[in-house]
């Protein structure tokens, strides 16, 4: 089980670390298992505006489109450009090689939940 | 209503499936991921659950005449053939697979979600007065829940099941079949199959279903046997360029434009024979193509194609080649744009995401040493 200490969760199933005012975000591990093989990444441009909670991106797998949404407001600094060849590290690891963005200036967003309650959410989820 | 379950449902379950509702069934979707089932299907060999799939018995010469695309004299006893039902609008109801079992016997295998209005619509059939002879018998039987069909694809596939069968399978062609036993289990072994490789689609009853999946796994495991679910099914059939009723062709469709003309035999008469003939006459809208993606836009089900920036048809099926390593679609164009070589282009979310139209199928199998 990959450490998830510090990570703090949507309830679109994005995760993000913050340190400071800059960001990593990526997808947790309920959400890649849910998409199964992703295979493309559309991401945004290094210096593009995101509001919290606002479209991202797209994450594509065999199975079908998804939007991705941005857990805090920020400005990205840094997409990450191996996903390109190597989509399915978000597969892989979804916490580590996998993460999609970084964001500097990011502000916190209280809707954010913490890891027990955001297990709490999908074990509710994937019971309705 | 509850989706229904194959006999080995358990055996998914145990494997750790993810399962999915397809066609009325609870199916499994990946058991690892779609990807390397899709190179074990591709380099070694998968095994599918097919038990969703429908059977349909035609015990009546003129009647599966009449309701097949095909011409049924041509079909000797052992083999097989492709072939449509059609409306009598000539518009595609299912796509088939006939058995000739013996003469005046055959053996359909239908579309899950068709299998049940298959049925009915054969039945319909043979109750017009239109068909030989008074009423007799009912010569439509619907099979479809009393077998399991497992597939057994790739290349590995023949000498898996070889070593499970008395039964020489180097004598079963393509499009042939053989009754015989796999691992002690008695079975139709057809080599036929949905992913653009060799391998046998093998029938049993239902309660010997666990015993011959099992079988097949554990003689399978020194080839690298994997089991498979829809989602490779999905790719590795896309990728053979065949067409997925229900996606890229169905009752509004005719076979020409559907690039089907070659399982017609107009010069016999079928349902929806002359609708057909008057379509070829009158010249298509459309014709279904492939089509190469010239970026890394995903093509997906209902996405519009255009042409210098006009729409100009629709994309039925699309998604990754994983063995290609470039992405995939078939669509519906007009003729005038359906020659290999021409650009078009795909909206994906908003962007015209460049295409060239290449001939199908965009994958063939290697031919074997």
């Amino acid at each position: 089980m990959a450490d998830v200490s510090g990570l703090r969760f949507s309830e679109s199933h994005e995760w993000v670390k913050t340190e400071g005012d800059s960001a990593i975000v990526g997808i947790t591990e309920y959400a890649q298992s849910q998409l199964g093989d992703v295979i493309y990444l559309e991401l945004p441009s290094v210096g593009q505006h995101l509001d919290a909670e606002a479209r991202l991106g797209v994450i594509e797998s065999v199975k079908a489109a998804s939007d991705l949404y941005s857990p805090v407001a920020g400005e990205v600094s840094e997409v990450n450009a191996e996903l390109k060849d190597h989509p399915e590290y978000v597969n892989q690891d979804p916490y580590g090689k996998g993460w999609i963005v970084k964001l500097r200036g990011a502000k916190d967003n209280p809707k954010l939940l913490d890891q027990k309650a955001y297990d709490d959410f999908v074990q509710g989820q994937s019971h309705s | 209503m509850t989706a229904e379950r194959t006999p080995l449902y358990d055996e998914h379950v145990r494997l750790g499936a993810q399962m999915t509702t397809f066609s009325g069934w609870t199916m499994p979707l990946q058991y690892t991921s779609i990807r390397d089932e899709h190179r074990a299907v591709r380099e070694a060999v998968g095994l599918f659950d097919l038990s969703h799939m429908g059977e349909l018995r035609i015990m009546d010469d003129a009647l599966a005449q009449r309701v097949v695309t095909r011409d049924l004299r041509k079909l000797r006893t052992g083999r097989i053939q492709y072939a449509l039902l059609c409306n009598d609008r000539g518009g595609i109801i299912d796509d088939v697979l006939v058995y000739g079992m013996a003469d005046g016997d055959y053996f359909l295998v239908v579309n899950a979600g068709n299998q049940d209005r298959d049925f009915e619509w054969i039945r319909a059939q043979a109750l017009k007065p239109s068909s030989a002879g008074a009423a007799q018998d009912d010569p439509v039987f619907n099979e479809g829940r009393d077998w399991t069909l497992i597939g057994v694809q790739g290349p590995r596939a023949p000498a898996l099941v070889q070593r499970l069968t008395g039964s020489d399978l180097s004598a079963v062609k393509y499009y042939a079949f053989i009754e015989g036993r796999v691992a002690d289990v008695p079975c139709v072994i057809s080599r036929t199959g949905y992913t653009g490789e060799d391998g046998f689609e093998v029938f049993c009853g239902n309660h010997d279903a666990v015993r011959l999946w099992r079988a097949l796994l554990d003689a399978g495991k020194p080839d690298g046997v994997q089991p498979a679910g829809l989602g490779a099914r999905d790719t590795l059939r896309l990728e053979a360029g065949m067409r997925l009723y229900g996606n890229d062709m169905d009752a509004g469709t005719n076979p020409l434009e559907a690039g089907l003309e070659w399982t017609l035999n107009l010069d016999k008469d079928f349902i929806g024979r002359d609708a057909i003939v008057r379509a070829r006459e009158h010249g298509l809208e459309r014709s279904l193509v492939g089509l190469k993606m010239l970026d890394r836009s995903i093509p997906r089900h209902g996405y519009p194609v255009s042409a210098d920036a006009q729409p100009v048809g629709t994309v039925t099926s699309g998604n990754v080649s994983f063995t290609l390593g470039y992405n995939i679609a078939m669509a519906y164009v007009p003729p005038a744009l359906s020659e290999p070589g021409t650009s078009v282009a795909v909206e994906v979310r908003g962007t015209a995401a460049p295409a060239e139209v290449v001939p199908l199928p965009f994958y063939k199998r290697p031919h074997p040493k």
